[in-house]
């Protein structure tokens, strides 16, 4: 595979709402162009994360290499980027995009355009990405290919007349849609004699070959033995081997040259030094400018995380260094709790995000753990002028020496039916959102703009939007700015003893209302115990809201007999594996699902 | 060699009528169904091969309700143990009986067969309460059987006894103390209801889910309170009749109480027969099919055993120790030392300090046993010896 025209490399990316079927064509293309049979597809192509699969997104890019002969007699080499599917992954999206030439743009015949419809559209316009629309699910009863044809071509402006219409489950006109990639979307361009300037959309770390760097050239060659340098970290290494991705597998090959995807390995030890969006160039003869768009990983929420069994910290601290290998985003450094001993305050990119590490956490490294509740980055300004940025509510100075805080804002856009719109506005209302435009999509669809503060998007805002329409709104939003605001500490005292891991940072004029709503939840969630134990919430010191778990009457097994032993006895040993997944804070035992009991204070 | 001490406990099945409370593995049934269930119950018994020099202390034939079937096939089942088994001259052996099921030819019947106790599920004295508990049988029909029993010389009798019903309040149960004590039994047996999951109580008691998650009880049974204040009712009513508290939900007068039952809170050896019978024979557990069909198809040795466990020195331990704590004398901590060559309060040292700290242990005689607060929360105490 040494002489590959520029003209003949096709590099795009599928974009599409949640669900739309993004994973199903990609799937689809690489069964069609006869790599893998579909069993072998199952067993290699989608076998990456659990997570994954169960929640239907994507969280990992993959990324694959394609030969396809198209109708007229050509071989082409088509690169399948593949993107993650979630608002938390914005810039690991934004930066997949710009590896690419042209974006397939794949729409639910029966849905049509949602809110990440519009957001992926957007973003690969910001990238001057050729987009090819499809419209998928043509099988479903529900579909209305004309419909939704029409309103791509009113909402976004794509002519929709030759749009391939598939559905990519049962694999129908599949083929129309590698036609329309070969014809429709551009070839790179580049120049494999130029300075070398590659830029690096994913990584992932091999335990035997160290970090295997992911990247588009956009100009120069990458051959083996090369001396690299990434631009932004600095970081210089020798390249071990290049190559382009197989399906499920990586295939090494002699060079990589302008206009191709592929990827090096260069003993690198950690994914901090490959950040996402960094430009790769020759160490000897460097490219003029890096590529434009590159940013830190910036976590948006920290939570504190904490090993369920104090004597598993060192474990903990292992996974999370092996997860972070992987994640440049994931951020953690140590914490102690007096409630929950040592742990580690971790930052994500949002709450999707937390979920997954939490859960990997648990699944691959089997950790049982306790998280508190997440919480957003608050800048505090200080009175002596100095300001920092707060992730932990319990490192909040005294109130006197506070002269205001501000707040992270998100510029949110909600696709609803106008049915619902009512609901919606006074959902974003009581999330102290700001109404900016109503945008009719459609008759019947609208898109609702507003500013809503981060810390009200993370406490469950996406459950809420999905009960308060039916499951008919959609949802997306990026960090807007920081604006000043009203906060403070809320915290809860159980047995009138402050628990650390249980405060959180609110909105002053919704500190009552949570409040009272944590000490109901409290009182739900922790068992009664021996004596009658109170729950308070506090500002400033000041209780304003309580509640009571009385004291444990009675707990007895009546009857106990030969026949019964061993299910008595099983009875006995639930209750004692249930005190094991409590924290004992001074004299109480607080269930550690408490200490998530703020994330679920809208529940009825 | 010293002869192992050995309980036996056969298990009948049949009833009447499913009772709304009940959990057990009990069912009405026809005659035929009866009769080739004892057929395979004998069978069973009479291939036993103790694995000691066994001596059994006591039999008990539970149910579902013993009394209900031919008490011909009962006495019958009684000698196949006599034959097989060692049983001891002074052996205690009990039928449960249920009220409505008892007449003079069945307990002249028990009695010649050998029969010296009988534990008689009454269950409360107020005759509403009986039938919201599905019971077939009045107050008045239990006083005539229970007369009918004394008149053919049973001179060991229990009754079992329900508090904390749907609906039954404090003075309804003062009511039943009072008609219990005046007929004097020896054994009273008194359960707070446990609404367990199966039952057609537990689908009633969940339709108030609501209620209950807010912390509060369903509306229709009474409050801990009022539960609270029958316990100390039921206590005090019993020992003006001279019976005493043994174990959590057991009341006998001195020398009365249960030596069959005593036997699971001692860890004695028992040996279980019938549908779903359960037994412990060395280290290991053992409990037959619970379905009828499977029991009946395997009529032949060894054949019956569905489950067998292994009990390690820890479950042994931990077994004597939450077993043991049921009865109110407690854990004899001689005897556990001798058995295990640890003592329980070096083992256990943190949980037993910690528990008597807060009062719901103490050492008494060489005894570990629960106080009156810690019969009330035994679980939280008990689960900790696990």
């Amino acid at each position: 595979m040494s002489e590959i025209e520029i003209s003949k490399i096709r590099n795009f990316c599928i974009i599409a709402h949640i669900d739309h079927g993004k994973s199903t064509l990609a799937d689809r293309i690489i069964e069609k162009t006869g790599l893998l049979t579909s069993r072998e597809m199952l067993a290699q192509v989608l076998d990456n994360m659990d997570i994954e699969r169960e929640r239907g997104i994507t969280i990992k890019s993959q990324s694959v290499r394609i030969i396809y002969h198209a109708k007229d007699g050509e071989e082409y080499i088509l690169n399948l980027i593949d993107t993650p599917g979630h608002v938390d992954f914005n810039y690991e999206v934004s930066r997949s995009l710009a590896a690419c030439d042209g974006a397939v743009l794949v729409v639910d015949a029966a849905q049509g355009i949602e809110a990440q419809t519009l957001g992926n559209v957007y973003l690969a316009l910001d990238h001057d990405l050729e987009i090819l629309p499809v419209i998928n699910k043509i099988d479903l009863p529900s579909a209305d290919p004309d419909r939704v044809a029409s309103e791509i071509e009113d909402v976004i402006g794509l002519d929709c007349e030759d749009a391939p219409r598939i559905s990519a489950k049962t694999g129908l006109n599949v083929d129309q849609v590698l036609e329309a990639i070969v014809e429709k979307l551009p070839a790179p361009s580049g120049d494999s004699s130029a300075p070398l300037s590659a830029l690096i959309f994913d990584s992932l770390y091999d335990p035997y070959r160290g970090v295997i760097v992911f990247c588009r050239l956009f100009d120069g060659t990458l051959k083996k033995g090369m001396k690299v340098r990434m631009m932004a970290t600095g970081t210089t290494a020798e390249v071990v081997e290049v190559g382009y991705f197989g399906p499920g597998q990586f295939i090494p090959c002699d060079s990589l040259e302008a206009g191709m995807v592929g990827y090096f390995t260069a003993f690198l030890k950690n994914v901090k030094d490959t950040r996402v969006g960094d430009t790769v160039t020759d160490a000897q003869r460097p490219c003029d400018q890096a590529l434009p768009g590159y940013k830190d990983p910036l976590p948006m929420v920290y939570c504190g995380v904490y090993p369920a069994d104090s004597a598993r910290y060192q474990d903990l601290r292992d996974a999370l260094e092996k997860l972070q290998l992987n994640d440049a985003s994931l951020q953690f450094e140590p914490e102690t709790s007096a409630a929950l001993g040592f742990g580690f305050r971790c930052g994500f990119l949002g709450l999707l995000h937390l979920e997954v590490v939490q859960e990997r956490l648990e699944r691959e490294y089997n950790l049982d753990l306790v998280t508190t509740a997440p919480g957003v980055i608050y800048k505090v300004h200080k009175t002596d002028g100095t300001c920092f940025d707060l992730t932990n509510p319990s490192n909040l100075p005294d109130p006197s020496e506070i002269e205001y805080m501000e707040e992270p804002v998100v510029a949110a856009e909600i696709m609803v039916t106008t049915e619902y719109i009512g609901p919606i506005m006074q959902l974003c209302q009581e999330r102290r959102g700001i109404y900016k435009e109503t945008e009719y999509i459609e008759s019947g669809r609208a898109l609702l703009r507003y500013d809503m503060p981060l810390n009200e998007v993370i406490y469950d805002f996406f459950d809420a939007l999905k009960s308060r329409s039916r499951g008919y709104a959609s949802f997306d939003y990026e960090l807007k700015e920081y604006t000043r605001s009203s906060l403070c500490k809320l915290d809860i005292l159980v047995n009138r003893e402050q628990v650390d891991a249980l405060s959180f940072i609110v909105f002053e004029g919704s500190a009552y209302e949570r409040g009272r709503k944590m000490c109901e939840k409290l009182k739900e969630e922790i068992p009664r115990q021996l004596f009658e134990i109170p729950i308070q919430a506090a500002v400033n010191g000041r209780i304003i809201a309580r509640e009571t778990v009385r004291a444990l009457r009675k707990d007895v097994l009546a009857k106990c007999y030969g026949g019964d032993i061993t299910r008595k006895k099983k009875l006995l040993e639930k209750q004692k594996e249930g005190k094991k997944r409590m924290r004992q804070v001074g004299s109480v035992e607080i269930p550690q699902k408490a200490f998530m009991s703020v994330l679920k204070l809208d529940e009825q | 060699m010293e002869k192992r001490e050995l309980g036996i406990y056969v298990h009948i099945p049949f009833c009447a009528r499913k009772c709304a409370y009940c959990d057990f593995l009990s069912f009405p049934a026809g005659k035929n169904v009866q009769q080739d269930y004892f057929y395979a119950l004998q069978k069973e018994i009479a291939s036993f091969v103790p694995s000691g020099d066994y001596e059994a202390v006591s039999v008990y034939f539970g149910g579902g309700t013993p009394s209900l079937p031919d008490p011909g096939q009962i006495a019958w089942t009684l000698d196949v143990i006599r034959e097989t088994f060692a049983v001891r001259k002074d052996a205690e052996i009990t039928i449960e009986c249920n009220p409505g099921t008892l007449d003079r030819h069945r307990l002249e019947t028990y009695k010649r067969a050998g029969f010296n106790r009988l534990s008689i599920g009454l269950q409360s004295a107020d005759n509403t309460l009986l039938e919201t508990l599905g019971r077939i049988h009045t107050f008045e029909t239990f006083r005539r059987e229970y007369r009918q029993a004394r008149e053919a010389g049973f001179d060991n009798i229990s009754i079992d006894l329900m508090y904390g019903l749907p609906n039954q309040t404090l003075s309804s149960w003062k009511d039943t103390l009072e008609k219990i004590t005046e007929l004097d039994p020896e054994h009273v047996s008194a359960y707070s209801l446990i609404v367990e999951e199966g039952t057609p109580f537990w689908d009633r008691y969940h339709e108030d889910d609501e209620e209950k998650r807010r912390g509060g009880r369903p509306l229709f049974l009474p409050d801990e309170e009022t539960e609270g204040q029958m316990l100390e009712l039921l206590k005090s009513s019993l020992l003006d009749i001279g019976i005493c508290r043994y174990e959590i939900s057991s009341y006998a007068k001195p020398g009365y109480e249960s030596r069959h039952n005593t036997g699971y809170w001692l860890k004695r050896e028992y040996a279980g027969f019938g549908l779903g019978a359960s037994g412990q024979i060395r280290d290991f557990r053992y409990r037959n099919p619970s379905r009828l069909e499977g029991y009946l198809n395997h009529a032949q040795p060894d054949g019956y055993v569905e489950e067998k466990t292994f009990l390690s020195g820890e479950d042994e331990i931990s077994e004597t120790m939450i077993l043991g704590l049921r009865m109110i004398r407690g854990v004899d901590l001689q005897r556990f030392e001798e058995r295990f060559h640890v003592r329980a309060e070096d083992l256990f040292k943190d949980v037993i300090d910690r528990f008597r700290k807060a009062g719901l242990l103490e050492i008494t005689d060489h005894h570990l046993h629960l106080t009156d607060r810690g019969l009330d929360v035994s679980n939280l105490v008990m689960c900790e010896f696990l």
